[in-house]
């Protein structure tokens, strides 16, 4: 399968990791980026943040509104709780749902996999979650020691150790963490996509446009990309200048009243037949330069 | 008018059944599958299987980009559906306390018996040096913790500490407080042991250093049996789940270190899955040690009460963790 398929960007083929399925079909999963991952992780932090913020003004209100005999202590208990659990199982408790992704990690269209496309079991979101200890916490001990007043030296040589863990998916092919390594799993990209109209039926709907072979024959498949992408995004400035350009380089003469839209789903759907007439005989054509199928 | 395009024909046949499994996909995934008949449960792996297979033909046929990176994501996400945990979450709590914690604690035993080792000769050395010398109490326990609790105090200040009931209102509060303390310096354990277990066993070293000073402080002032008692109460679960932590944590770092015959990436990510297996067992064993601690302690004064707790439950941890179970020696060899 992966000789014939061309992946949408060419940025992207080296974060593409084969999955094979026991149907036998690769699904070709995308890592996620540390970009990705630090937003992620920003977006998670934020809303832990938030989160106790906004539980520790209530809890307070709750103890001074309510004037019953042990409500403190009941506050100060669920609070200890409370926060026991947002830091430890905010991430372990999302990711052990069916998305298998915290907030900030759908929000960017992520979710964890285990490495070997098993199951993901709980041990193993425990696992990748505790090191968070050392790749988060502890580096901002060190980091909190200083204002304490600990040693220069001491905080400098805590946090370069402790930074090692932090910056760990700087340091590997696959973008893991030390708790991805510790549990077998990885992030992957696992955005919910629509599926579009079908550009080529727009085509039906119109008066036919005659096109020559030479004129279909002018381009290759990353420029039917391109053209998928421009007419999908329907901006009618770049649909007119991209219909002014292709009219120039095939050489197509308007008819009167032709419009742009009109022109650029027909010839949309002429170069995707004939492009992939010439797929189902095994001949490809990558681009323009490519020698023509 | 122009020809339907091929892939556009195959597009019209197919799509209803990739919008039905995307509508299952998203009910499922909300986390309402009981709310799904058992017919649509079942058609879901029927539709996957046909969705995957107009993957194949999407990517050799067809040249809409939008259609095929829609076919990868459902496909993906029904991948991670069909083939994911099959179990409730009722039958994976009722399977770990039946089988996977006990088990686990005794494939870890070595590394169980290495922790607990450190822990008795930080506990042996801080001891012996801190009964020679009070001078080293301090250098053992900082005082911000001893709380008066130091070498000048008299006997008798020592001993009310042991069997105060002040502040009966904030036993709860302190309970919780000592879980939630103590568990995260246990998950801190674990997870420094995959910086090579070093910091992993520092951690216990000091964690028995501490319990050696303060028990030959009270040693010293003749109170060491009352001592026994007022630790033992819930240091048995306390500092047995403590040692299963460090236990986990060694268990990453040595294999991280030493993979043997496996891959190194396979074998850390074994030992990091067994570790945390055990993690959620200490987790447990501190919510009972801090219960124990924060209310039995304050209300139990009796020293010998204290000892019949402490021994009941070092028999019944031992019991559970380690007793052989039927059947056990068969399923482990699958």
């Amino acid at each position: 399968m992966t000789d014939t398929y061309v992946p949408p960007s060419p940025l992207d083929t080296h974060r593409i990791r084969e999955l094979v399925t026991p149907e036998g079909v690769d699904l070709q999963l995308r890592l996620a980026d540390a970009g990705e991952r630090a937003g992620a992780f920003l977006i998670d932090a934020a809303v832990i943040v938030g989160v106790l913020i906004g539980a520790t003004i209530a809890l307070a209100l709750i103890a001074v509104v309510v004037r019953a005999p042990f409500m403190p202590q009941a506050m100060v208990v669920v609070w200890l709780l409370g926060f026991f659990l947002l830091r430890n199982f905010y991430f372990i408790g999302f990711e052990l749902s069916g998305r298998a992704a915290t907030p900030g990690k759908r929000m960017i269209g992520l979710r964890v996999a285990s490495r070997n496309g098993g199951p993901l079991t709980a041990d193993a979101i425990f696992a990748r979650n505790a090191l968070r200890e050392i790749e988060v916490y502890l580096p901002m001990s060190f980091i909190l020691a200083n204002a304490g007043g600990l040693g220069g030296w001491m905080v400098t040589a805590g946090l370069v150790w402790s930074g090692v863990f932090a910056l760990f998916p700087l340091f590997n092919r696959d973008r893991l963490r030390a708790g991805d390594l510790a549990a077998g799993t990885w992030v992957v990209r696992a955005p919910k996509r629509r599926l579009g109209i079908e550009l080529a039926r727009r085509a039906e709907a119109e008066a036919p446009f005659a096109f020559t072979v030479a004129q279909i024959g002018a381009y290759g498949e990353a420029e039917l990309q391109v053209l998928e992408d421009v007419l999908r995004s329907n901006n009618s400035r770049v649909v007119a200048d991209v219909a002014m350009r292709i009219r120039r380089k095939i050489e197509w003469t308007s008819a009167p009243g032709e419009r742009d839209g009109a022109f650029l789903d027909a010839y949309y759907a002429a170069l995707r037949g004939r492009l992939e007439t010439g797929m189902l005989f095994g001949r490809r054509r990558r681009d323009k330069h490519d020698r023509p199928v | 008018m122009r020809d339907t395009l091929r892939s556009q024909r195959f597009r019209q046949a197919r799509e209803d059944q990739w919008r039905t499994l995307d509508r299952l996909l998203d009910r499922a995934e909300r986390g309402s599958v009981s709310d799904l008949t058992d017919a649509q449960l079942l058609s879901i792996p029927v539709l996957y299987r046909a969705t995957l297979s107009s993957l194949s033909v999407a990517r050799a046929t067809s040249l809409d980009r939008n259609l095929t990176a829609y076919l990868e994501a459902l496909c993906t996400r029904a991948y991670f559906f069909v083939y994911g945990p099959r179990t409730t979450l009722l039958e994976r709590i009722g399977g770990f306390f039946v089988t996977d914690w006990p088990r686990t604690a005794q494939r870890l035993w070595r590394e169980t018996l290495i922790s607990f080792a450190l822990m008795l000769m930080g506990a042996a050395i801080a001891y012996v040096l801190t009964l020679h010398d009070p001078g080293w109490y301090s250098a053992f326990i900082p005082a911000n913790l001893a709380g008066g609790r130091t070498p000048e105090a008299t006997a008798a200040a020592l001993r009310v500490v042991l069997y105060s009931q002040d502040n009966k209102g904030w036993l709860a509060p302190f309970a919780a407080f000592l879980f939630t303390h103590n568990a995260q310096i246990s998950i801190l354990a674990f997870a420094l042991g995959f910086a090579f277990c070093l910091p992993t066993g520092v951690l216990m070293t000091t964690n028995g250093c501490a319990l050696g000073a303060i028990f030959a402080l009270y040693v010293s002032h003749g109170l060491g049996f009352q001592m026994g008692g007022w630790l033992l109460i819930h240091g048995v679960t306390e500092l047995w789940a403590v040692t299963l932590s460090g236990a986990a944590g060694f268990r990453i770092g040595w294999r991280f270190a030493f993979p043997g015959e496996a891959q190194r990436l396979t074998a850390v990510a074994e030992a990091g899955r067994e570790g945390a297996m055990l993690m959620f067992g200490v987790i447990v064993m501190l919510s009972i040690a801090g219960l124990l601690e924060g209310l039995g302690r304050q209300l139990i004064t009796s020293d010998w009460a204290r000892y019949a707790i402490a021994g009941f439950s070092a028999v019944a941890w031992g019991v559970y963790l380690y007793a052989p179970r039927p059947g056990a020696r068969r399923e482990g060899a699958q």
